[in-house]
């Protein structure tokens, strides 16, 4: 056998195999995708509920609470990182980084010190190559995301938040994360929790409808206080959710485009073998009819 | 009578959602039973449970860890983090 239609097999068969491995990460992140696109959806009740009841205290009351007010001076800011443990999701992770460094930039253009909690091992990954520094991290379940875990990352920011600047403590709080928007597209998305921005989902009261005019037990400001930072959580639960959604579908994106770019490095390298066997009988028999030439002209 | 729509939601999911005559719960200054009618309130929940009885007599009682309850417009949400049926 030529060595050149040995190289072509030895490559098909290496295509071969990487497109089996590309083929089921495909399959296992579109049974992922279901389970956490149902996740999601099963999330929302609650997120909604607290969305609206935050909503209800801070546009109907009067309290001024630290979380909702603008600080004079803003130094520091936190900036929270939603990236995967794993890679192989295609720009996933680069998209979100490159947000995050974006929004670093800005921040410290408007004069503030940037600090960075991380979410998933791909941005401790990016932080510690660099050798920068972050604050906290949490790594290990970005594809299963738990209420305990968004629970620690909420009362960790809460606390920052409430302690003093010369203590360490943030005046603002920002979340960067990738938004799952269909299994096509994936959106990196900047928001702003803390001071609290735009309460979003207020639903304008129509016209024959009253606004809801709350009683509060035992008073606004203590309901507000326990409020937030169930708010918080539930944001950060939602990103997080959000978060894993969209890794599995960009997975499943990478990894269809790697199994189709697979079968056509087979088909390319088949056709290429196909062509080496067939000159090589060609050459063959060449060499036979060249052979047999010398020999009945050498008998004459 | 206008009946209340319960909706109980814990972080990952809706626990239980359907009508009831009255509701109650503990907060933190006591207990609060809430009928058809009742103001719009949002008051923190104590540690405790909660119960919800039916138009036909059935309670329901639910679980809720640290979590709050909302009234407006005959709606009733009880939103915790931890919420199960008993």
């Amino acid at each position: 056998m030529g060595s050149q239609l040995r190289v072509y097999r030895q490559k098909i068969r290496s295509a071969q195999t990487t497109k089996k491995i590309t083929r089921a990460m495909e399959l296992i992140a579109a049974s992922r995708i279901q389970k956490a696109k149902q996740r999601l959806a099963a999330s929302v009740p609650y997120s909604s509920a607290v969305t609206r009841a935050v909503s209800g205290v801070a546009t109907f009351s009067n309290v001024d609470h630290i979380l909702t007010t603008e600080p004079e001076k803003v130094e520091r800011a936190a900036v929270v990182i939603f990236s995967s443990d794993r890679g192989l999701a295609g720009a996933f992770n680069t998209n979100v980084l490159r947000e995050a460094e974006e929004l670093s930039t800005l921040l410290r253009n408007q004069g503030k010190e940037v600090v960075y909690y991380l979410v998933g091992r791909k941005a401790v990954g990016y932080f510690s190559f660099r050798g920068r520094e972050f604050e906290r991290s949490w790594t290990g379940e970005t594809d299963n995301p738990t209420v305990a875990t968004a629970q620690e990352i909420g009362n960790a920011l809460v606390e920052k938040f409430q302690a003093d600047q010369v203590d360490g403590g943030v005046d603002e709080i920002h979340i960067v994360y990738n938004r799952f928007v269909s299994m096509l597209t994936q959106q990196p998305l900047v928001i702003r929790l803390l001071p609290l921005e735009i309460i979003e989902g207020v639903e304008e009261p129509a016209e024959h409808e009253l606004l809801p005019l709350y009683d509060f037990e035992p008073n606004a400001a203590t309901v507000l206080d326990a409020l937030l930072p169930v708010y918080i959580e539930s944001r950060i639960f939602t990103a997080m959710l959000q978060s894993a959604a969209s890794k599995h579908a960009a997975t499943q994106k990478a990894m269809k485009s790697a199994s189709d770019n697979a079968d056509k490095l087979i088909k390319d390298y088949t056709r290429l073998s196909n062509n080496a066997r067939q000159s090589e009988i060609t050459q063959q028999i060449s060499e036979i009819v060249g052979g047999a030439d010398a020999l009945s002209s050498a008998k004459k | 009578m206008a009946e209340l729509h319960v909706s109980i939601v814990s972080a990952d999911r809706e626990v239980w959602a359907g009508a009831a005559k009255q509701v109650v719960a503990r907060t933190t200054e006591g207990e609060i039973g809430i009928l058809a009618g009742h103001e719009p309130i949002l008051a923190i929940l104590a540690p405790g449970e909660v119960r919800v009885n039916g138009n036909d007599g059935s309670v329901v009682r639910i679980t809720a860890d640290d979590g709050f309850l909302s009234v407006e417009n005959n709606r009733i949400t009880v939103v915790s983090r931890v919420a199960t049926v008993v």
